[in-house]
């Protein structure tokens, strides 16, 4: 089993015994046999494609849709080790909060000489139309979905804070129904925390955030670019199980100085709005002109009070990977703690000294762009060809400011249903928070992705990864 | 509800309809290309033209032939009433809408789409015809008990009523339309078998053969198939049964919403006019004018609707 | 020249389009504020064809009022009237207030990016040390080389276009002066307002000139196409990046139908 030592796996430690969080899986594991399970996989596949959860995948000549693939070993976390997690993310989103507040007011961080001026003053996901602007209980970004990987028995580090509108977490339950739908029996025999009530709380958690004209319930609705967004998916289901409209850009008006959604009786207000459409594309009076996903003057009405947008404009700043090297500052700024969770340690290749190191170790380390996401436009170094290296050191001097660079990181690794048996591949784990002026919360859990490909680092859907269910069990 | 989402449902009820109405032509008319190949293009080319699709079919093929007529109706992507094209408008409205809908709905149109996705992959050869159709009188009527059995009744299970039945009312006129001169007194030719088969086919295309026989002893007489497609109540398919299933559940939303709308007064004129015609009457003022007029008065209540509960603009 | 005045006002903007707009929006920035120098004493708008969605300050503190047009509508007026005291202080607005940090100003929009006209034009003067003098020898520069002219082709030059085209309107002055002042590291900003001239009443349109701030007085005006600073017969309305971000009036509208505008302003002293 021990394939590659260099790496932690979180179920095999050494030799043939499982670590402890796995003791009982391992056992029942060695009562299954391997071609029955690969035949509950099959079905599970089968019902993922009933169930439509399904993302489009783009550049082909006809849209497709594809499944992430699913793996039935689930991701298993200690009581003690998700409470020291949950602590870390419960300051981090707290403190990204109030950065934001803090970017769009004073910017005392800036006056005080904790992250240079031009950090901002750069940045393309700093939006000018929110100076000024305090959303209800200052939340600002609602939902954040922060990337933790793992290096060792208790090296947990943060790779990136997703502060503007995470997805994913629709496999996160979606996932955990297929697992009690398929092996009931080791949930009696587990202890696992519940992650089905994150709709429910999602929507408590949005309700809070209401703008002061509304007076009683407040209406949600969740905010689609549609149906041919490659996670359409996950706004139709969280809208359905939070029990909400699913709306589109059409389907909104400014009337009465709210924004409205055309329905059968006539024009309704919205109170908040979870909106999957992105800055840019949001309202094309006050940003792209050209954009048809979005809703004239909703900006406006924002701005005058009339509807909470969740998360706000412009969180992109605090979720830039070159905001992301001033992390530990920003938390130790705003909460007066150290913060609890680590950052991968990251060269800002802006820096004349940081870039000459990166160019000369250009091999071991990985690179991103600094407004990139989904793992796109990236480096592994280790992974890469002379030609590939070559290629992106002309882009690195061409661009310095455009990329980061941090360690090769030797991710954990969880085993997965291969056509053997057991076979460990690098995983990663994003937790979702929810804030409110209530406070934060955290679902027990998240999303485990997991690189499919034997060896690779790489973890996104859009290249080859999977997901897992993830278990936290409680004490 | 949104209004996008009502028009949504109302289409995709449509499509389901128009799935089955589809797959019913190509039986009824695969029935007489078996029995009869003498009939045979003539009757693919009214099957065509009670579609309006013959002038699409005739730019495609040059000939009328069965194999590429049933193929033409069951997987041209072109053609927008074949069972592909329906049955995948039918999804693309049910994914629009998913969130009014109980996930079995979802799951009963989802898997309807994905079985014939496969089914229709390859163009179908006459020995699977059967089979297939069979799938697709399967999967529609695991939609419909989905929706029957899981749907809330509510304004969302309203709309879906009132596409089925307007879809429904829509298919039954054209075949009329298409067919009325076989049903007119004036060419009747009594016991003349060419007859019997095309009133047959009627009934075929409108799943309505069975019920014609029970309740009329399986004597053919045009005059009765008409008033038994137009007016009588009893059956499912007839204009009047659909019609006061529209009015009934446009009454449904009228009471649920406490306001009354310019289409409820239109929809009672057409099912005021079904309860008050006879046959004869109908007969007298003309067949075909009549049904020309159902047609148009249909069309415009499809508009009212879409108006008086804003499924666009 | 007095160094107060009591202006009176009276601005009405019509839109005739030829065909019913289905739906339109509009931002207006079209509400003076009282700050030092410059005391609003009334101030009405009025919508005929439209009506006011909401009013919010943006990061300008520009007061807006997003407007709606009434569906279907073929013409719509927006009339402000309201009287102004304004008194002369050397066109000087002073120290930076509120949210937006300086360093915005010194960012350049699409409508203000120094390119080669700019910063040629920015080197053919000799640059007196202080900056304020060299803000003026700039204003007094732009003016020479592009001389004022109502002659224009199009409405929404760059800085870039007007050097190349010579001649300019207010406008157009006050781009090439936040661009040149920009390219000079000076945070700058666009002022859209009222003129008085002196020898009418009616005027042909709403005013625009520059803002850079200069490290003693704070913000300063720079009117370059009359060469001076504002004095008492300006009334400063919006402030924004350039043009686009002051503009009294700006939207968006579905249909197809052409678009005519017609202004009409008085400003009088009372």
């Amino acid at each position: 089993m021990a394939e590659s030592p260099k790496f932690y796996d979180e179920m095999y430690g050494h030799g043939d015994a499982a670590r402890v969080p796995y003791s009982d899986y391992a056992k029942w594991f060695s009562g299954e046999e391997v071609g029955n399970l690969r035949r509950k996989s099959s079905q599970a596949e089968a019902l993922f494609r009933l169930t439509g959860i399904t993302f489009n995948v783009y550049g082909m000549e006809e849209e497709t849709e594809r499944l992430i693939p699913f793996d039935i070993v689930p991701r298993i976390i200690t009581a003690k080790e998700w409470a020291m997690l949950e602590k870390g993310i419960d300051q981090r989103v707290r403190a990204i909060n109030s950065f934001l507040h803090d970017i769009y007011h004073r910017q005392e961080i800036v006056r005080a000489g904790r992250i240079p001026e031009e950090m901002i003053a750069k940045n393309d996901a700093f939006l000018p139309q929110m100076i000024g602007v305090a959303p209800p209980g200052n939340i600002y970004t609602h939902i954040v979905g922060t990337d933790l990987v793992r290096t060792g028995e208790n090296e947990f580090y943060v790779l990136e804070d997703n502060a503007r509108t995470p997805s994913g977490v629709s496999y996160m339950l979606e996932n955990r129904e297929t697992m009690l739908h398929m092996f009931p029996e080791l949930f009696s025999r587990n202890k696992v925390r519940r992650v089905s009530h994150y709709p429910r709380s999602l929507r408590r958690s949005l309700s809070a955030c209401a703008p002061p004209v509304c007076l009683e319930n407040p209406v949600v609705a969740v905010l689609t670019p549609g149906i041919h967004n490659s996670a359409y998916y996950e706004h139709a289901f969280l809208a359905d199980q939070m029990g909400v409209e699913l709306v589109e850009g059409q389907d909104l008006r400014v009337i009465d100085g709210r924004v409205a959604m055309r329905t059968t009786k006539g024009y309704e207000p919205i109170d908040v709005l979870y909106r999957r459409v992105d800055d840019e594309f949001l309202d094309p009076m006050n940003f792209n002109p050209d954009s048809v996903l979005g809703v004239p003057g909703i900006l406006d009405v924002y701005r005058a009070g009339g509807i909470t947008i969740a998360n706000a404009p412009g969180t992109g700043i605090a979720d830039d990977k070159a905001i992301y090297s001033y992390m530990p500052e920003i938390v130790e700024f705003y909460t007066g703690e150290k913060a609890i969770l680590k950052n991968v340690p990251t060269w800002r290749c802006s820096e004349p000294e940081a870039l000459q190191y990166v160019l000369d170790n250009l091999p071991e380390l990985v690179v991103k762009e600094v407004h990139g996401s989904g793992g796109y436009g990236m480096l592994v170094g280790p992974a890469a060809s002379k030609k590939e290296l070559a290629a992106f050191r002309a882009k690195l001097e061409a661009k310095p400011g455009n990329y980061i660079a941090q360690p090769t990181l030797s991710l954990s690794t969880v085993p997965i249903l291969a056509k053997s048996g057991l076979a460990p591949r690098h995983v990663d784990l994003r937790p979702f928070a929810l804030a409110s002026p209530k406070g934060v919360e955290i679902i027990p859990g998240g999303l485990t992705r997991v690189a499919l490909k034997k060896g690779s680092l790489v973890v996104n859907s859009s290249q080859g990864g999977g997901t897992k269910d993830t278990w936290v069990l409680e004490d | 509800m949104l209004g996008k989402t009502a028009g949504g449902v109302f289409w995709m009820l449509r499509y389901m309809e128009r799935t089955e109405n589809t797959a019913r032509m190509i039986d009824a008319g695969l029935r007489i290309s078996l029995t009869r190949s003498s009939a045979a293009e003539s009757e693919w080319t009214s099957i065509l033209t009670a579609m309006g699709l013959l002038s699409a079919y005739l730019e495609k093929h040059e000939t009328v032939e069965g194999g590429k007529v049933v193929n033409f109706l069951l997987r041209d992507k072109s053609n927008p009433s074949s069972v592909m094209s329906a049955v995948e408008a039918a999804r693309t409205n049910a994914r629009l809408v998913r969130t009014a809908l109980t996930r079995e709905v979802w799951e009963a149109v989802n898997e309807c789409w994905m079985d014939l996705r496969d089914l229709l992959a390859r163009p179908v050869r006459e020995q699977s015809l059967p089979d297939i159709l069979q799938v697709i009188r399967q999967r529609s009527a695991y939609v419909r008990g989905s929706l029957h059995g899981t749907m809330v009744r509510n304004d969302v299970y309203d709309f879906a009523r009132i596409g089925t039945f307007f879809e429904r009312a829509d298919n039954a006129a054209r075949v009329l339309d298409v067919k009325y001169y076989i049903l007119l007194p004036s060419i009747m030719h009594v016991g003349s078998a060419s007859d019997n088969v095309q009133w047959e086919t009627i009934l075929r295309a409108t799943s309505s053969a069975r019920a014609y026989q029970t309740l009329h002893e399986g004597e053919y007489d045009p005059r009765m198939i008409a008033r038994f497609l137009i007016l009588d109540k009893r059956l499912p398919r007839s204009l009047a049964f659909c019609y006061r299933k529209i009015s009934d559940n446009l009454d449904y939303i009228a009471k649920d919403y406490g306001d009354r709308m310019p289409c409820h007064g239109m929809v009672e004129k057409i099912c005021h006019r079904f309860e008050t015609m006879t046959i004869d009457k109908i007969f007298e003022y003309g067949l075909h004018e009549f049904v020309t007029e159902f047609l148009s008065e249909s069309q415009a209540l499809g508009r009212q609707i879409e108006i008086d509960y804003r499924f666009y603009e | 020249m007095n160094n107060k005045m009591k202006l009176k006002i009276s601005h009405t903007t019509s839109y005739h389009y030829d065909k019913p707009v289905p739906y339109a929006l509009q931002q207006l920035r079209l509400r003076p504020k009282s700050r030092p120098n410059q005391a609003v004493l009334a101030w009405d708008i009025n919508i005929a064809g439209g009506r006011r969605q909401v009013s919010f300050e943006d990061e300008h503190a520009n007061t807006v009022d997003l407007i709606s047009f009434e569906p279907g509508v073929q013409d719509i007026t927006v009339h402000c009237e309201g009287e102004v005291d304004v008194s002369d202080n050397a066109g000087v607005t002073g120290k930076h207030l509120g949210f937006v940090p300086l360093w915005l100003f010194e960012r350049s929009t699409p409508l203000t990016v120094a390119g080669p006209n700019v910063r040629g034009l920015v080197s053919e003067f000799d640059k007196p040390k202080d900056t304020l003098e060299m803000l003026h020898e700039l204003s007094a520069h732009i003016l020479e080389k592009v001389p004022y002219s109502t002659d224009q082709t199009s409405s929404e030059l760059t800085a870039e276009q007007v050097v190349e085209a010579g001649h300019g309107v207010c406008q157009d002055h006050a781009h090439v002066f936040i661009a040149a002042a920009r390219s000079l590291g000076i945070p700058a900003r666009y002022v859209s307002g009222y003129l008085m001239m002196d020898d009418r009443v009616s005027q042909d349109a709403s005013h625009a000139w520059a803002e850079a701030h200069t490290p003693g007085l704070g913000w300063v005006g720079f009117d370059i196409s009359n060469g001076i600073s504002p004095d008492a017969r300006y009334v400063r309305v919006a402030t924004g990046l350039d043009y686009l971000g002051a503009a009294p009036v700006s939207g968006m509208r579905y249909g197809h139908g052409t678009e005519n505008m017609l202004v009409k302003l008085q400003v009088e002293q009372q």
